[in-house]
């Protein structure tokens, strides 16, 4: 997968396209989301379309199979794959060419498998119907594939059903499904988004050794930088639908060029400013055991945090890791073990709680988009908290509704009367911050808050988060499955695993080995920038033996 | 806006401009410009029924009930559809039917509501056994057919119109509580609604400021469907002779009171039946618009 193998076959141009324009209908306007791209893809290649949501990258890769999304449409330039104009075929040449030509690998397999067919029914599905194999060959295809793609018991695996199948395995499933007619060209949009670091170094494993075996040509799109890196050839930096920057990997990662480029690539140099942390523990998680009916979910977790500190808790999906702030807040009371809060026992079940108690633990949410009522003005979202607890009414309580919105930097003439609807993502986080700061808390759950927000504006609410713990001296317990994330703003990490927390310590300790086994893993698997750092990766854990995930087993 | 902009977060991923402040009729009169040929018959039509309701006394020289002429007199120019079987204006008890059985239907369809969303919205933002106890007693109530069960308890009490009213209001209520059960268990788990519990807000401000504002929308839907289905069903009482009783007009009775005249191939009976249907259609156009609106916006998120 090295550039300079790729050179040799230059001159064969698999997909061209000129002038790309596409415009997309908001409000019943149409705006131009792509606004006259050139993009070239020779055989055999991988180009890696990287850039922030809105940025129009999704839109691209579809455009490449000359479908635009209900809603879009394709209104200039030509697209030419393989000799074959596009934009002047018929629609039944183009449907020809889908999926048995170009093949599309979605973000999320979950969603794009049909829950009620198995994984070789829908694998053969596109092969048969278009008569290139028959249904007995397109299944020992399958097996292949599935082997290949290193899915376990792979004459079997097939005839499983979707939710029978974990996250990363489903998403070879995809993987494998896209191969299934041998297309030139594959689209992968965030195949790996969804899925757990150390199952998504498998993922980009298994997808990097399959196009190359089968010299696929590859359009690879994400927002990852880290991801990208390993996985492509050539780059293209997107940014409001026009190309930003183009270049090969290695260039592009050391040498960017343009001001947009080195600010992405300097979007994880972040690192918090020294706290001035409490000795008293605010909060203690006193060996805390929770289930949900009879099935355990934490056993007997202990953790403290400190006004002025922010305790880290990492771990992949499925570890506890929301369930211990979901003991926490009180929505789970504990089967066993209590919750202090300033050394007083807090009751297990939230609505036992006093309004103070209440008040001095808020909470922050992973989607902006569904913490905050969309029927409600921004006026109404901050000012209840400060009705209800505070008793503000009237003037007072319109000043400190501007003063809140004014520490989390949005002006307050401009915002206080929108709708959740006129805000972008990051903004909605910081009204979700502001409403949680008008409770006048002491303590804060950050649950994955900078997960669904680009990285660059991730960056800024992790400032903004920083900022606000200074000035007000509160404690965080940041819950993450974010490596970088922790580097930048953790005092302390708890890493968890299973329900158990596996290693617990100031931030320097975690990160300097030696790591507990489970650690070590969770830290070797977060990509890195550097374009080897795959393959060393893999060379190592080959020696160790250690591949195979333990989320996947 | 006059604040430096330096002081705005200057947030990469871009805001979606905000939408100008057109609020309350001029919004109205702007959505009812775009609204399709056949959302717009159905309001005209509907706003012509509720005319008619309200000015009856008015339109017609004649009273509800009072005796005009012959018995089944042709129509003419004195009594333009003719008499029905007593010898009553036919044109007017129609316009006086408009009245008796919109009015009837829209007060039951709004206990309907009533009832139905409250217990509905309720039952599913408590949950546990409340929940339990109510989808139970819903379930029973729907497992006998409605219209013999509202026969039945007709039957079992006087037939005046309150009791109508709260007959189908209740039995009717049991649909509306289904729908808004499960459109409220789609809100119900939003984050901002675990946000307002955990801030220790009552029961009553979540289901009033949390969660209606946000299933407005499809219970506006049901309630325009609702309101044909009450309808139908006090006019199929009446035609039974179980509904609204003489000499009060009502479309379903005069159906019934008029059907013989069918057999001397005169169209006048089914004139009430023809009101009823263009009422329901029209009804039907406006909601497939509201409906379409409003699922329009959903597909945004």
């Amino acid at each position: 997968m090295s550039t300079e193998k790729k050179s040799n076959d230059k001159d064969d141009v698999l997909l061209e396209m000129k002038g790309l324009r596409i415009e997309g209908q908001a409000e019943e306007e149409w705006q131009e989301i792509v606004k006259g791209l050139d993009l070239v893809l020779h055989r055999g290649e991988v180009l890696g379309l990287i850039g922030e949501s809105g940025a129009g990258k999704s839109t691209i890769g579809l455009a490449a199979m000359a479908f635009a999304r209900p809603g879009c449409r394709i209104t200039g330039g030509s697209i030419v794959f393989d000799g074959i104009d596009l934009m002047a075929a018929s629609e039944s040449t183009r449907r020809r060419l889908r999926g048995v030509r170009i093949a599309y690998v979605a973000q999320s397999a979950a969603a794009a498998f049909n829950p009620a067919h198995r994984l070789i029914d829908q694998f053969t599905e596109t092969p048969v119907q278009h008569g290139i194999k028959n249904r007995s060959e397109a299944e020992a295809d399958a097996k292949d594939l599935y082997g290949r793609l290193l899915l376990p018991d792979p004459d079997n695996i097939g005839y499983r059903y979707p939710h029978q199948v974990s996250g990363g395995q489903l998403q070879r499933a995809m993987t494998a499904m896209a191969m299934a007619c041998q297309p030139d060209l594959i689209i992968f949009d965030e195949p790996t988004t969804a899925l757990d670091v150390t199952t998504q170094i498998e993922v980009l494993a298994t997808i990097r050794d399959i196009v190359d075996q089968f010299n696929t040509a590859a359009i690879y799109i994400t927002h990852d930088l880290a991801v990208v890196a390993q996985m492509a050839d050539r780059i293209m930096v997107l940014r409001y639908g026009e190309l930003v920057e183009e270049a090969d990997t290695r260039t592009m990662m050391s040498h960017p060029t343009a001001d947009y480029t080195k600010t992405l690539w300097a979007v994880r140099s972040f690192r918090k400013t020294s706290p001035n942390i409490d000795p008293q523990p605010l909060v203690r998680v006193d060996h805390v055991t929770a289930a949900y009916g009879n099935v355990e979910v934490l056993h007997d977790i202990s953790f403290e945090i400190r006004s002025g500190g922010t305790v880290a808790v990492v771990g992949e999906s499925g570890s506890g890791k929301s369930t211990a702030a979901r003991v926490i807040t009180g929505l789970l009371p504990p089967k066993e073990g209590r919750i202090l809060f300033r050394d007083q026992e807090l009751p297990g079940d939230y609505r036992k709680r006093t309004k103070d108690q209440l008040r001095h633990a808020q909470m922050i949410y992973q989607m902006p988009d569904t913490a905050v009522n969309p029927r409600q003005r921004i006026r109404d979202i901050i000012g209840r908290p400060l009705g209800f607890y505070l008793g503000l009414q009237g003037k007072e309580r319109d000043r400190r509704i501007r003063d809140l919105l004014e520490m989390i930097e949005l002006d307050p003439d401009q915002f206080i009367e929108r709708y959740p609807a006129e805000l972008s993502g990051g903004q909605k986080q910081r009204i979700c911050i502001a409403r949680a700061l008008a409770a006048e808390p002491d303590f804060i759950i950050c649950d994955e808050v900078t997960s669904a927000l680009d990285q660059v504006v991730a960056e800024e609410i992790l400032k903004l988060l920083d900022r606000l713990q200074r000035e007000l001296h509160l404690g965080y317990m940041f819950i993450t499955h974010d490596l970088a994330t922790v580097r930048a703003i953790a005092d302390e990490v708890v890493v968890m695993f299973q329900g158990e927390i596996v290693e617990h310590g100031p931030k320097h300790e975690i990160f300097t080995p030696p790591h507990h086994e489970y650690t070590e893993l969770l830290l070797s698997s977060v990509p890195e920038m550097d374009p080897d750092w795959l393959d060393h990766v893999l060379e190592e854990r080959k020696e160790k033996g250690i591949m195979g995930s333990v989320s996947d087993s | 806006m006059n604040q430096p902009v330096s002081k705005t977060a200057q947030t990469a991923d871009a805001a979606p401009p905000p939408t100008p402040r057109v609020r309350g009729w001029r919004l109205a009169w702007r959505e009812l410009r775009k609204a399709p040929w056949t959302a717009k018959i159905g309001l005209f039509l509907i706003f012509c029924y509720v005319f008619i309701a309200i000015f009856a006394p008015v339109l017609t020289p004649y009273g509800e009930s009072q005796v005009v002429g012959q018995e089944f007199e042709p129509w003419g120019s004195q009594y333009l559809l003719g008499t029905d079987a007593l010898g009553r204006d036919m044109l007017t008890r129609l316009l006086y039917g408009a009245r008796n059985t919109i009015g009837i239907a829209f007060v039951t369809t709004c206990f309907a509501f009533l009832i139905g969303g409250t217990c509905g919205i309720l039952a599913s933002v408590l949950g546990g056994w409340i929940d339990q106890i109510l989808s139970r007693v819903i379930d029973i109530l729907m497992a006998i057919p409605q219209l013999i069960f509202a026969l039945l308890l007709l039957t079992i009490f006087a037939i005046y119109i309150p009791v109508i009213i709260v007959i189908i209001a209740v039995l009717d209520s049991t649909r509306v509580f289904r729908l808004a059960r499960a459109v409220t268990l789609n809100v119900a788990v939003m984050d901002f609604v675990e946000a307002a519990r955990l801030r220790g807000e009552r029961i009553g401000w979540i289901a009033i400021r949390e969660v209606l504002p946000n299933i407005t929308a499809p219970l506006v839907a049901e309630f325009g469907l609702r309101f044909c289905f009450v309808f139908l069903t006090i006019a199929a009482l009446s035609f039974l002779g179980l509904g609204i009783q003489p000499p009060t007009a009502d479309w379903g009775s005069m159906v019934r009171d008029n059907a013989t005249l069918i057999t001397y191939e005169d169209i006048t009976p089914l004139l009430p039946a023809a009101a009823i249907a263009l009422l329901t259609v029209s009804v039907n156009f406006v909601v497939d618009w509201f409906l379409h609106k409003t699922s329009g916006l959903r597909d945004e998120h």
